[in-house]
């Protein structure tokens, strides 16, 4: 079984971040970066499917020359190679185009499953894998906890709200994408680490997938960031005036109708 | 517990290479997920805790830096970030990795016969095989030249007598590497556990190291075959050159410890409030203690760094070896000190790592050269007048 499995690099989670002057991302360049958590769980139910049933992990990431550093760490842990589409020179914010970017990679792999984690930690959209799916015209599964492979098809268990599951059976090929704390994510051994220097990282251009820059810059994304900021702090009083009684029947009505705490 | 926030003020992650971070980063992992939680009741029970032996096989954190059988082949400065990460967690779990890998593993792979490496090294890299090292005597500390455990040849192989003192993963081990003065100077014997006449018996009431397993080796008319023999051993040199490997480590090591103090003590004073509401850490007597300590540990991480360059190039002398070994150790010892006093009363609890380092870095100061000694041998380096003689 071919498994293709699409990681993010995201800012460590307990990260001071600062806002850029333009108010657009927060600045990079004192981050730490780590794999997205859920991708990180997509990585490791890739290897579990592989040692059991055979075949092989490929990494598709995409972004600077920073996330080999997410390449490596995959590999150590177990894929056999990666894909890396290095957009140095672009940048995007719609998951549209980076869905686009992804499929045209896919496309050149024919993947019996592709896997991606649920959402990322940093726009926690929760849209490529879907949108992914989509445009490469798989069936998908969102929110998967279990994987059954069976005759060229999968049985997969899906998490709903309030604690219900659903069990669902997909045709291969297909997407998933993948729910953080289904598993114990591995260590990188040594030896892996060791290995993992030897193994193929792919370089994609635009051109490589068939694409040109004006097909994914800023100018075509359907998407605009207009302000990031924290959340601002207020700090606001009111004094309820009357005798006890009526003060009771006014704060009573405050905690249901604005407060709605009962 | 907060999550460890290394210190690196200097970018010195920028001088290694993405597999040597890759390699720190997966210990440092470890460490927190799996050792953390259980070094606090280990300590007190004062037991090792042994369950991570396989973990830490199984990751191939033991003898890393030997090559072949089915050791990582790792260079130096990767095993050197190991052995920080590894007293970052306690200088018991380090000392039962450097016992294992630099003074078993290395001298099987030194001066074993080929039988003996295919015997021993796969297994102990796997940590299905303990190992331990049998050089100090009750009176032979600093000088072990003047060790009394002997071994006497005989027509099917030797016969060991004498005794062993504070030896690390002493009741634990499968083998034990032992030195003796034989008619032909000091060679190196493997000693198998159960052999008759030879027995490991626990050192109790240590008040430092207490996740650590010290035993005494005694060895009464103990016979073993003369394949035993580590035929390459010739002279106290050879135990001296497993030394070193295991200084080596200790003065990475050491530096962990530091690093964890550090990071406590940094953290505790910018969260306990006193006087006017307001942290300790902006306190001037505070500031001054942390200021210390991160001037020394970045001190202390060029060090290792650049004598991990020189031992990957064959340049690192033994000279050079016991200054890192020396000095980190010592600032790493005044640094837990500090980082305890920055604590105040919670410092003496063991919710609280600052006073458990503290305590067993007073062993690493001690063992595998004093801090004394260390400077002996660099007073007669540099002068070429030696002190101890």
């Amino acid at each position: 079984m071919k498994i293709i499995v699409c990681m993010k690099q995201v800012p460590v989670q307990d990260s001071l971040l600062k806002i850029t002057d333009d108010s657009r991302w927060v600045q990079e360049a004192e981050l730490n970066y780590e794999i997205n958590e859920s991708d990180h769980y997509a990585l490791e139910t890739a290897l579990l499917l592989k040692e059991e049933h055979g075949g092989e992990v490929v990494i598709l990431t995409m972004g600077p020359r920073r996330v080999k550093e997410a390449i490596k760490q995959g590999l150590a842990k177990g894929a056999d190679r990666a894909l890396h589409i290095n957009n140095e020179s672009f940048t995007t914010l719609d998951i549209f185009i980076n869905a686009k970017l992804l499929a045209a990679a896919i496309q050149q792999e024919e993947a019996d499953l592709v896997l991606t984690g649920l959402q990322t930690d940093d726009y926690g959209f929760g849209q490529t894998g879907v949108i992914l799916a989509e445009k490469l015209g798989l069936p998908h599964a969102s929110i998967v906890m279990e994987i059954l492979k069976q005759d060229g098809s999968i049985k997969v268990k899906r998490e709903m709200e309030s604690g219900w599951f659903q069990s669902v059976e997909l045709p291969l090929p297909a997407l998933l994408t993948i729910q953080s704390g289904i598993s114990q994510i591995r260590y990188a051994t040594i030896k892996g680490i060791m290995m993992a220097k030897k193994k193929e990282i792919k370089e994609l251009s635009l051109s490589d997938l068939g694409l040109a820059e004006g097909d994914v810059d800023d100018s075509t994304s359907s998407l605009k960031f207009h302000k990031l900021y924290v959340p601002e702090k207020t700090k606001q009083a009111e004094l309820l005036e009357g005798d006890p009684k009526d003060v009771a029947a006014q704060l009573v009505h405050k905690l249901k109708n604005e407060a709605k705490v009962f | 517990m907060a999550k460890f926030q290394a210190l690196d003020f200097y970018n010195v992650d920028g001088l290694l290479s993405d597999e040597e971070r890759m390699v720190r980063d997966t210990v440092r992992e470890f460490i927190d997920a799996e050792f953390m939680p259980v070094i606090r009741e280990a300590y007190r029970n004062a037991e090792f805790p042994r369950q991570v032996i396989p973990k830490i096989g199984e990751l191939g954190l033991l003898g890393s830096n030997l090559s072949g059988y089915g050791c990582a082949g790792l260079n130096n400065v990767a095993y050197g970030l190991i052995n920080q990460e590894l007293e970052r967690g306690d200088s018991g779990l380090r000392s039962f990795a450097s016992v294992q890998g630099s003074l078993v593993m290395y001298p099987i792979h030194t001066f074993g016969s080929e039988a003996q490496k295919q015997q021993w090294l796969p297994k102990m890299a796997a940590g299905e095989a303990v190992g331990c090292f049998g050089l100090t005597e009750p009176d032979f500390g600093s000088n072990p030249g003047g060790m009394r455990t002997r071994a006497e040849k005989t027509a099917n192989g030797w016969v060991l007598n004498g005794g062993k003192m504070w030896i690390t993963n002493g009741t634990l081990a499968d083998v034990a590497v032992v030195w003796a003065k034989t008619d032909e100077g000091v060679r190196g014997f493997l000693v198998d556990k159960g052999t008759p006449g030879f027995e490991a018996v626990p050192i109790h009431g240590k008040l430092s190291l207490r996740a650590s397993d010290t035993a005494e080796l005694l060895f009464d008319n103990c016979e073993i075959p003369s394949d035993n023999l580590l035929p390459g051993s010739q002279g106290l040199k050879s135990p001296l050159m497993c030394l070193s490997q295991a200084r080596y480590g200790i003065a990475w090591g050491a530096l962990g410890s530091a690093m964890a103090c550090y990071d406590e003590a940094l953290t505790y004073a910018k969260g306990r409030i006193q006087f006017d509401n307001k942290p300790i850490a902006s306190h001037q007597l505070v500031q001054e203690k942390l200021v210390t300590m991160l001037s020394e540990i970045t001190k202390a991480q060029l060090l290792v760094l650049q004598l991990g360059r020189l031992k990957d190039q064959g340049k690192a002398t033994a000279a050079q070896i016991s200054l890192a070994k020396r000095n980190n150790v010592h600032e790493a010892l005044e640094i837990a000190r500090m980082a305890r006093s920055v604590l105040g009363a919670n410092g003496i609890l063991d919710d609280y790592q600052a006073m458990r380092h503290s305590c067993n870095l007073e062993s690493v100061i001690t063992y595998e050269g004093t801090h004394d000694i260390h400077t002996l041998i660099l007073g007669n380096e540099i002068t070429g007048l030696p002190a101890f003689s």
